[in-house]
């Protein structure tokens, strides 16, 4: 990390540690970690990698919460860790452990590939009649932007299916993140899935698998609310259902 | 074992633009996407301002083409920049096509915004997310082809040449451990940058130049080194990048006396200044005792409180959030402070406007690439259109190349994995004793090209870095190392990535010291002319095992723009 003010107080750290290879059940390793004003979680973790045990083990890139990488329980609440100040948690300690409803790889490194084929499932791209629009600019309105804009601003970080009741019971729900961005496509004026992708979610293993806690939308560092986003599919495919004309 | 027909090695916006073009050349032809993250982590996701293409009138290709070539300081290849504006447009228009919610005007055409060093407005953005929008759309877009087979977080170690030729990658599983080939006809570079190899960086964790490191092995060349490019608005602490795009909508730079520097540097485009000189500005302002005082150093105030909380909210949300988030400012009641921060690599493997290299089978594209586009200094908001522009050019020439050759051999494959294995496994996974950990030898290195390969240079700075360079690679060799596993072991690939940010940085060091002029982000203090005499060239420098790199000249391709003085 950048450098840091030198800091006189300390806060213990402890971090899940998980090996497949040599471990049967997880353990916490607990670390003192400078407590800097302007430190968070993530910093916390790279200074243990550099100083105190080189073989902690976490995803991280962009450090500014965009890249999706870094998401981890932080005492108990999935978090990203390079948006989880240290100071909020002082004294301390810090519990950080891997997001809940995925398989560990190794420590705080969780298994994702499940979500990677959701996210293929609900074909989110812009799926259209190739001659409709034409070759050039295809004009849309801010308007009609701000139907679609909060669903697009996921960035897959995963908070949601940590918090998600319904996964953590039936692991093949499609789940909070891949509907929210199904629907960003079904809302985008230059879509013409019509129910293409609609059909795909009200399957099994889709929306009518939502209890409706909202867990999801109050974990997002982004503030998406996939919950709406199923609800809002609920609507439309029960209009559908009763309209000839309706789920578009 | 299948050889696919094109390899691209990193799945940002170059990577991904790369193989949805080569599947659209041919729709035969095979892919494989490696990446040692999830495509949608790669660092494209953190570029905010915007993608600079003409849309419209009052624009035009030749005012594009002049602005980015005077950006260069008359560095870029010409030719290069002629074709990559007229493609530009193309490219974010097939963008538009595939869902980027581009930022519009009222009557729902795209929208362009000033950014620095740019004569009319033509920087196209989706708020102040550009890059994270542009990223998740192409790789959205890119899961319908089911001709793109992925490799996520798998960490490529080298490239397989044989007959002189590439023919595939070597590397392993983060997930397993497995070491193994991916045998290719083609194989594409598109890692991204190398800022990694500074502290102070906007760059995310992961752009350690590993691209570029693979192919100098390989023994191609890297072009222009020397110019790493510094952004005038980094946060103090942390480096995350506030975007141009502040500036670009009106914001102001402040010294301590509140006073609007840029007018004594670049009194015609004051905050829209290009971005060495609006670095070189502040920096002197610095010296000069005009900055504000912090504990990150001195810094400048980003104001753009006169600029109201609607257009902030509808222009800047990002920045809004970034600064309440970081610094616990709110930009619509305060400024920000900001300082100049390592932010791009104008230099990359040497590559032609097709993203071919020398070597036959290797091409690269995106900001591991040098085309030639960016010269001394690019313009802001010009790099994710190169990404677009000469990712798709090299998916393209990489798809055609492949279907004139043979399936890779598997003999000497084997053999060479074999021996990859051996090398991880004796030089990490299995050793045991030494000292210091990787991490703390890869913070020194930072922490030294922060000092002498920083917005100014000298002559002494850049020879002391450079016989640091070797006893870093020492400290390496002799490296404490911890994690022993097989699985998802991060210290190896961060001993790794400190291998490839050492062969990087020693390419820097030594151009840069052989420059002895000043042009664009290449500021000697010892030199303080540019020079078109002597460096009117692009520096290539060869690997020599054991010693500096070996140095040799291109000349630079100039069409239509003679150098002239670069003022502003």
């Amino acid at each position: 990390m950048a450098e840091t003010r030198a800091a006189a107080k300390t806060i213990k750290v402890s971090v899940a540690r998980f090996d497949p290879a040599r471990d049967k059940k997880p353990r916490l390793d607990s670390y003192e970690v400078p407590l800097n004003d302007d430190w968070v979680v993530l910093d916390a973790l790279n200074w243990i990698k550099s100083n105190a045990d080189g073989s902690v083990s976490y995803r991280w890139s962009c450090r500014m919460g965009i890249c999706g990488s870094c998401g981890m329980n932080v005492n108990g609440q999935p978090k990203l860790g390079c948006s989880a100040f240290l100071r909020d948690y002082a004294p301390g300690p810090v519990v950080v452990q891997p997001l809940n409803n995925f398989p560990i790889i190794r420590d705080l490194v969780i298994d994702m590939s499940s979500f990677m084929e959701k996210l293929q499932w609900v074909k989110p791209w812009i799926i259209r009649d190739p001659t409709a629009l034409g070759p050039g600019e295809h004009r849309q309105t801010n308007a009609q932007i701000d139907q679609f804009r909060q669903f697009s601003m996921c960035i897959n970080c995963m908070l949601c299916y940590s918090a998600c009741p319904v996964i953590a019971v039936e692991p093949s729900f499609v789940g909070p993140a891949a509907i929210a961005l199904a629907r960003r496509y079904d809302l985008d004026s230059r879509d013409h899935a019509g129910s293409e992708r609609l059909r795909t979610l009200t399957g099994s293993d889709a929306i009518w698998d939502c209890s409706f806690i909202g867990e999801c939308s109050a974990v997002c560092p982004k503030d998406v609310d996939p919950a709406k986003a199923i609800q809002q599919t609920k609507f439309e495919t029960t209009m559908g259902m009763l309209l000839p004309w309706g789920g578009r | 074992m299948q050889t696919y027909d094109v390899l691209i090695v990193g799945g940002g916006l170059a990577g991904l633009r790369a193989a949805i073009a080569a599947v659209s050349t041919d729709p035969t032809v095979s892919v494989a996407l490696v990446s040692k993250v999830y495509p949608m982590r790669s660092h494209t996701v953190s570029a905010e301002g915007g993608c600079a293409a003409v849309l419209r009138e009052p624009d035009s290709f030749e005012h594009h083409a002049f602005d980015t070539v005077k950006g260069s300081d008359y560095l870029a290849d010409q030719d290069v920049v002629e074709v990559f504006v007229r493609e530009a447009p193309l490219e974010v228009i097939q963008l538009e096509h595939w869902g980027c919610p581009w930022s519009r005007e009222p009557d729902g055409r795209i929208s362009v915004r000033p950014f620095g060093g740019m004569t009319p407005p033509r920087t196209c953005f989706a708020a102040d997310k550009s890059g994270f929008h542009m990223l998740h759309t192409i790789f959205q877009t890119s899961l319908q082809y089911p001709q793109i087979t992925r490799f996520d977080e798998f960490f490529v170690t080298s490239l397989i040449v044989e007959d002189g030729r590439c023919q595939g990658v070597i590397g392993f599983d983060i997930r397993s451990g497995d070491v193994s080939s991916i045998p290719a006809r083609s194989v594409i570079l598109a890692t991204g940058g190398n800022g990694r190899v500074f502290a102070f960086t906007t760059n995310g964790s992961v752009c350690t130049g590993d691209g570029m490191a693979l192919a100098y092995r390989a023994g191609v060349g890297l072009k222009d080194m020397e110019f790493p490019q510094f952004h005038p608005t980094g946060m103090p602490s942390t480096g995350i990048l506030i975007t141009e795009a502040v500036r670009g909508e009106g914001g102001y730079l402040l010294n301590a006396e509140g006073e609007r520097f840029c007018a004594r540097y670049v009194p015609n485009k004051m905050e829209l200044g290009p971005r060495d000189i609006i670095s070189r500005a502040m920096v002197t302002e610095f010296e000069a005792g005009r900055g504000f005082k912090g504990p990150y150093g001195d810094y400048m105030h980003l104001d753009v409180r006169h600029l109201g909380q609607a257009v902030i909210d509808r222009k800047l949300p990002f920045m809004r959030e970034l600064g309440r988030e970081y610094m616990g400012i709110d930009i619509v009641v305060e400024p920000l402070p900001v300082r100049p921060v390592e932010h791009y690599m104008m230099g990359g493997v040497d590559a032609d406007i097709h993203g071919a290299t020398p070597m036959a089978g290797l091409y690269a594209a995106g900001e591991c690439a040098n085309v030639g586009l960016n010269g001394a200094n690019r313009l802001g908001s010009n790099s994710l259109p190169e990404c677009l522009v000469f990712g798709a050019a090299a998916g393209r020439a990489a798809a055609h190349f492949a279907r004139e050759q043979p399936a890779a051999t598997p003999n000497p494959i084997a053999g060479l994995v074999s021996d990859e294995r051996q090398r991880l496994e004796r030089t990490y996974l299995e050793r045991g004793g030494g000292r210091e950990r990787v991490g703390v030898i890869r913070e020194d290195l930072q922490r030294a090209m922060d000092q002498h390969v920083g917005v100014f240079r000298t002559g002494e700075g850049l020879a002391t870095m450079a016989a640091e360079l070797p006893r870093l690679r020492e400290r390496l060799a002799g490296a404490r190392i911890d994690d022993h596993s097989r699985t998802f072991n991060t210290e190896l690939v961060q001993a790794l990535e400190l291998e490839f940010l050492l062969d990087v940085a020693d390419t820097m060091v030594h151009s840069a010291l052989a420059r002895e002029e000043s042009r664009g982000a290449h500021a000697r203090r010892d030199f303080t002319e540019r020079d078109d005499e002597r460096f009117l060239a692009h520096t290539l420098a060869y690997r020599r095992p054991g010693e500096p790199p070996q140095l040799e000249y291109q000349p630079v391709r100039i069409t239509n723009w003679q150098p002239q003085a670069r003022i502003y």
